[in-house]
């Protein structure tokens, strides 16, 4: 097979490595990317997207069900739903070959070189990848690596029979009758609830003291409440020791040291995700590390000239955008660009029932940089669309300083927030101060008033509570 | 909430129209009684137009260099209190109203209301319209939008946009000063850090400066221009120089100084020029004339009204001395003092600025051998004054060291011949050089 030479190749078509490869192709520059799966990667194909439609399936079952079961004061009545994950799932794929095949043509569009196969360095400059054809050299004169993320094996409890990973759990064909989570962060919380709602009983155990263990407890309290609500036993401050002998049950040890068994059909592991450093040729490169994560510079460059890092392999926060960002930042870098990461915000957030949004710096982390702030929290239970939706749990919180008002975060829970996301980034991005958002109309009645009455009561002068 | 609509005001005598140099309000600020909220500038004075009132500014009539007929439409302020702001009905019983002096009001409203003339009267009182300098542009505007420091190490707030845009451009924001709120820097203060604070930036070496800055002629500048253009198209100029020793005059000049009384100004050459000019003119009298070429007629004028080209902070202005025959050495002296100062700092009068018959222009120390000047139009003659130096002169038997200075004038050739224009200036080299002349009667 022909060596293929090019001035970029891009390791790994996750967000991060085919935005990079978009952007490169658009600035002319001669790109190849390498991937064994389908373009996308774990958030498009074992990731965000999949899990999200997983979540609105499970929302519609759970609306349908929750209407089916009585007196409701909507004055609706159902039928009581019934749910075929099977065809729920087929249409999940239906979706993710949908992108995957508008991420191939984006890279066409752009001349991106899209090679399938598993890629391994051989030095610096030249990779080779095993493709179904045989094994294709490439030598580049830039490599960016964007290998990504897997999730995070317990050693007790390697996957295989009842136990699963994310990425098992959505490709279930039926719903688990009873589904321990091991992991109380955000994948597992979204997928248990999800199942829960589509009639399993889940149970969560999580290692710390609560849930959700990075956010503050007063963000994570709505979601605790309706965990609760669902039927949802979270057991924190307990450990997953492995399966018992018989199987199908997964021993727990609590805090006290009191040993426990659940009974369950599936253990979904969801304990975090670890870059993924193996497998491509690390060993081949001398690059400096930081802890598990590649070290990477202001402008994604790792300790050897000519290869860039981007994405989960480079470190917390593993969050698609991210990559992204910085995919299409390396692109314009290799072109000639002066680029250097810059952003102020990388938003996050969480798909749970309600919604958490959080961008910049938390109240304490605020606190902690040694500047005096204001808070300013308005509650959706003073909000007329909140409301009206049956949503009225949660809060929008602006953090600023004291000084000179300038915004240094946001946090928000509630439903279907995840979309104000983009405003509270844009307000950080652009350096906004308390009055600009006091001053800016927002349109009524919507949820994101509360963001506009948060700001206004930091400063004193809330309307409408 | 109401509006009120402030006019071009009759800033002098017989003026019609007056020509906009510089806005100190733009649309949306705030801005208090006497803030000054434009200058606007006729043939010799620059006059600030101050607000009558605390209001909003809504609308600006006019753009920088526009010229604008007195009582046209200048700028609407919105303003607390009644009459609302149809804009627009012309009223009619303005004509019967005696125009008022000074920042002319009106509150408009569909039924005009008439502002008590007490009101009018505070408001004439309060808000003279100010003869000033041309100050350097530092908008009142931009005073409440100081730059505001940053704490060491802090970072600089900025839109992406702002830091991409500095990132190309090769600038660290954290060397840029903020003006917006909490210091967030905005696509204005780096564009004023393009043109002005470059110089701390780096770029070593010698590099190709391609920017063309493009600069409206505006003001006193266009004043000086136009009159410039006038004076050499019309007038065919002859210039004459000639070698001055000002040897004893300047013995003269020391001695006095050093003799004078405590309250008398400080002697230069100039008073003894303008002295001696009024001896050689009353021997010439057409030499201090002025020429109005139109009318092909020659107004001879008994006074000698000498203006003094003066180097001021905005350009060049011409303050006069008035009746110069009248004056002695002192008062000349004391006279001109006063009206360098007060054009240098822009409260000349149009009066002072205006009327001379005859010209002097001097630049002093920095004089160089020879000049052209240029005939202040529609006058006859200038007379330019070069630098004094020490020159060896032969006596006859040896070289001696003497003050010389050369005095280089220019003459409308159309009324004054070559002749004339000789005898002229040789008479003033006699007087100066024996300068007792200048005050005794040969």
């Amino acid at each position: 097979m022909k060596d293929i030479s090019c001035k970029l190749l891009v390791i790994g078509a996750g967000p991060g490595g085919y935005v990079c490869a978009i952007r490169a192709g658009q600035l002319g520059l001669d790109t190849v990317i390498v991937d064994p799966g389908k373009p996308g990667g774990t958030c498009l194909n074992v990731g965000c997207i999949p899990s999200k439609a997983l979540i609105h399936a499970a929302e519609e079952y759970d609306r349908i069900a929750h209407l089916a079961h009585g007196r409701n004061p909507l004055g609706i009545t159902a039928a009581k739903p019934e749910i075929d994950l099977s065809q729920t799932i087929a249409w999940k794929d239906g979706i993710v070959g949908r992108l995957n095949s508008g991420v191939s043509g984006l890279l066409k569009k752009a001349k991106v070189k899209i090679v399938q196969g598993h890629a391994r360095f051989r030095d610096g400059k030249t990779v080779e990848v095993e493709t179904e054809t045989g094994l294709q050299i490439i030598r580049a004169e830039n490599v960016v690596i964007a290998t990504g993320s897997a999730p995070v094996e317990l050693p007790n409890l390697p996957f295989g029979g009842p136990v699963i990973s994310s990425t098992d759990a959505l490709s279930l064909t039926s719903v688990p009758e009873r589904l321990v989570v091991v992991g109380g962060g955000y994948i597992g919380l979204e997928l248990g609830t999800a199942f829960a709602k589509m009639g399993a009983t889940v149970t969560v155990v999580e290692a710390q003291s609560r849930i959700l263990p990075q956010y503050d407890a007063e963000l994570t309290r709505p979601v605790a409440k309706r965990l609760q609500a669902l039927g949802i036993a979270v057991m924190t401050g307990t450990k997953a020791k492995g399966l018992a002998k018989a199987g199908g049950s997964l021993l727990v040890e609590a805090e006290d040291g009191s040993e426990k068994a659940l009974e369950g059909d599936r253990i979904l592991v969801t304990v975090g995700r670890r870059p993924v450093t193996r497998g491509w040729g690390l060993d081949e490169l001398v690059l400096d590390m930081d802890g598990p994560f590649i070290r990477i510079d202001e402008r994604c460059q790792t300790s050897m000239r000519g290869i860039y890092a981007i994405g989960d392999v480079t470190g917390e926060p593993m969050l698609a955008h991210r990559a992204m960002a910085q995919g299409e930042m390396t692109a314009e870098i290799v072109a000639g660009h002066r680029r250097v990461w810059d952003k102020r915000s990388i938003p996050a957030v969480c798909f749970t029932d309600p919604e958490i949004v959080t961008v910049g710096l938390a109240p304490d982390e605020a606190r902690r940089t040694g500047v005096e702030i204001k808070l300013g929290q308005f509650p959706f239970s003073a909000n007329g669309r909140a409301m009206t939706r049956m949503g009225e749990d949660g809060f929008v919180r602006v953090v600023a300083r004291a000084d000179n008002h300038l915004v240094l975060g946001i946090q928000a829970v509630g439903q279907g927030i995840s979309e104000l996301a983009a405003a509270f980034s844009l307000a950080l991005e652009m350096g906004a101060r308390l009055e600009d958002i006091a001053g800016t109309i927002h349109a009524h009645p919507t949820q994101g008033e509360a963001f506009q009455e948060a700001a206004l009561k930091a400063l004193g002068m809330e309307l409408h509570i | 909430m109401g509006e009120h609509l402030i006019k071009m005001p009759d800033v002098g005598e017989g003026i019609a129209e007056a020509e906009l140099v510089e806005w100190h309000v733009k649309v949306g600020d705030l801005v208090r009684e006497d803030a000054v909220l434009a200058a606007v500038m006729t043939d010799k004075a620059t006059v600030e137009i101050p607000s009558p009132v605390d209001g909003e500014v809504l609308w600006l009539g006019a753009d920088i260099g526009d010229v604008v007929a007195i009582g046209s439409p200048l700028i609407r302020l919105k303003v607390e209190g009644e009459g609302s702001g149809s804009s627009g009905s012309g009223p009619s019983e303005k004509a019967a109203e005696p125009p008022a002096r000074t920042g002319e009001i009106e509150a408009q409203a569909d039924g005009a209301v008439k502002v008590p003339d007490a009101i009018v009267e505070r408001q004439a009182k309060s808000t003279p319209p100010q003869p000033v300098a041309e100050k350097p542009h530092a908008p009142a505007a931009r005073m409440h939008r100081a730059p505001v420091t940053r704490a060491e190490g802090e970072r600089p707030v900025a839109s992406p946009a702002v830091r991409l845009r500095a990132r190309e451009a090769g600038i660290d924001l954290r060397q840029v000063p903020g003006s917006g709120p909490a210091g967030r820097i905005t696509h204005e203060d780096l564009d004023a850090f393009f043109t002005h604070g470059r110089q701390v930036a780096k770029t070593p070496g010698l590099a190709q400066n391609t920017s063309v800055e493009h600069i409206k002629v505006v003001g006193l500048r266009r004043k000086i221009a136009e009159k410039m253009a006038i004076a050499k198209s019309h007038i065919p100029h002859i210039t004459y120089v000639e070698e001055v020793d000002v040897t004893a005059l300047e013995d003269l000049r020391a001695a006095l100084n050093a003799n004078k009384r405590a309250d008398r100004p400080k002697l230069t050459l100039l008073p003894f020029l303008m002295r001696a000019m009024v001896r050689a003119i009353a021997e010439q009298p057409h030499l201090n004339s002025v020429y109005d070429d139109e009318a092909g007629v020659v107004h001879q004028h008994g006074g000698v009204h000498v203006g003094i080209a003066t180097q001021t902070g905005s350009g060049l202005m011409v303050p006069v001395v008035k009746h110069a025959e009248a004056r002695d050495l002192w008062e000349c002296a004391a006279e001109l003092n006063r009206l360098a100062e007060a054009a240098k700092s822009g409260l000349a009068t149009r009066e002072e600025l205006g009327g001379s018959t005859i010209t002097i222009t001097s630049l002093g120390a920095m004089g160089g051998i020879v000049t052209t000047p240029v005939i202040n139009y529609p006058e006859v003659a200038i007379i330019g004054v070069n630098k004094m130096m020490v020159r060896p002169v032969w006596d006859g038997s040896t070289f001696i060291p003497r003050k010389i200075m050369n005095l280089s004038s220019s003459f409308d050739h159309r009324i004054i011949d070559g002749w004339d224009a000789a005898v002229f200036v040789q008479r003033i080299k006699t007087l100066l050089e024996t300068p007792a002349m200048i005050f005794v009667e040969a």
